[in-house]
């Protein structure tokens, strides 16, 4: 233990005076310094440092039967599908798609949406999640639409004309 | 003075720095919240942070339980009142007002809630696992009622919805719908940060 208090209560040796003892002012800080980084520790470790990141994302309002739904070119449509143990199927069109299966790597659906971005200027992405996705699976997909920054995407509910032509491909 | 002197160290220093350590984390502290089921996130590249208070939560375990909490202990009371009136019947004493302004989040049904709130802290924690959530079905639809007390008690709310990675993903449609049928557009999905690929 580092030692503090010295000095004073010396005086007798020099000269014969007898002085009145110099009372030390100097105090043993060790407990101090012991509650003080004791604190310390406990507030260290109790502080949450990294608030956590939240993605935003504005939903559309509720339409009912008087809200004008913007139309869009069908051949600018690219549908993608989630579906379970982390699958995305992918199909343009509407009228006879052709369905192809992709997953989440970056080789996968990245490629997907960027080769489909390049390809058609106006691309608007709906995204449908079939019931077994999962919620990481809706946050993934969110966030490619941010890194691949495309503009127009939709959460849409599936229909069961998706469901029924994905059961036909097989995939 | 040829004397050995004892090696002596002025500690001063020392512990004005580590005073100021305590202090400034004193200052910047908030403790963590204790959560009534462990979530773990997904991950996103977003770098927004969550702002500091007016947030309202909602918790989606992995098992497909939604839990509500609401920041701000004179706003939960407030909260509590309103939400009373509207389940017409229910009485709650300044204690259990109390203990709802300072617990955390609320997962069960309102009907409920009473028996929670004069549990002890402790036996309230320990239970915590068998809450069965609040309700979100179309049919008895608590959560709807609770964002929208919630917002109407502090118009400043921000919302954040916070997932766990293996949640289903019609019990988070559920909780969207419920949010867009309330008229909330813009709520934040809490995530964590994205490590590498």
């Amino acid at each position: 233990m580092a030692e503090i208090s010295q000095g004073g209560g010396e005086g007798k040796k020099k000269g014969g005076k007898v002085r009145s003892k110099k009372t030390s002012t100097r105090i043993d800080m060790t407990p101090m310094v012991d509650l003080a980084f004791l604190l310390l520790t406990f507030f260290v470790m109790t502080t949450t440092l990294n608030k956590p990141q939240t993605m935003e994302i504005t939903m559309p309002e509720k339409i009912d039967e008087n809200t004008d739904v913007p139309k869009v070119n069908e051949r600018e449509v690219l549908t993608l599908v989630l579906g379970p143990k982390d699958k995305v199927y992918w199909y343009t069109g509407i009228t006879d798609p052709k369905i192809e299966l992709t997953n989440f790597s970056p080789s996968g659906v990245r490629k997907v949406l960027l080769s489909k971005k390049a390809e058609i200027p106006k691309l608007v992405v709906l995204i449908k999640a079939m019931d077994e996705a999962r919620y990481k699976n809706m946050v993934d997909i969110l966030d490619e639409m941010n890194i691949n920054t495309i503009q127009r995407y939709a959460l849409v509910d599936i229909t069961s004309t998706d469901k029924d032509l994905i059961k036909e491909s097989n995939l | 003075m040829g004397k050995r002197g004892t090696p002596t160290i002025d500690m001063t220093p020392m512990v004005d720095l580590a005073f100021l350590l305590v202090t400034f984390f004193m200052l910047t502290a908030t403790a963590i919240p204790d959560e009534p089921v462990a979530v773990d996130t997904p991950s996103s590249i977003s770098e927004i942070k969550i702002p500091e208070n007016n947030v309202m939560t909602i918790t989606i375990s992995k098992e497909g339980k939604v839990f509500f909490n609401m920041d701000g202990q004179q706003n939960r009371a407030e909260l509590l009142q309103k939400m009373a009136a509207i389940y017409g019947g229910v009485e709650f004493t300044p204690e259990e007002t109390h203990a709802f302004a300072i617990m955390s989040s609320i997962g069960v049904p309102f009907g409920n809630l009473k028996q929670v709130l004069d549990m002890k802290p402790e036996d309230r924690k320990a239970a915590a696992a068998d809450f069965p959530g609040v309700p979100v079905d179309s049919l008895n639809n608590e959560l709807a009622n609770w964002v929208l007390q919630a917002r109407l008690t502090n118009p400043k709310l921000r919302i954040a919805i916070k997932g766990d990675r293996d949640a289903e993903y019609p019990v988070v449609k559920k909780v969207i719908d419920t949010m867009i049928d309330k008229r909330v557009n813009r709520f934040n999905l809490i995530t964590n940060m994205e490590k590498g690929s």
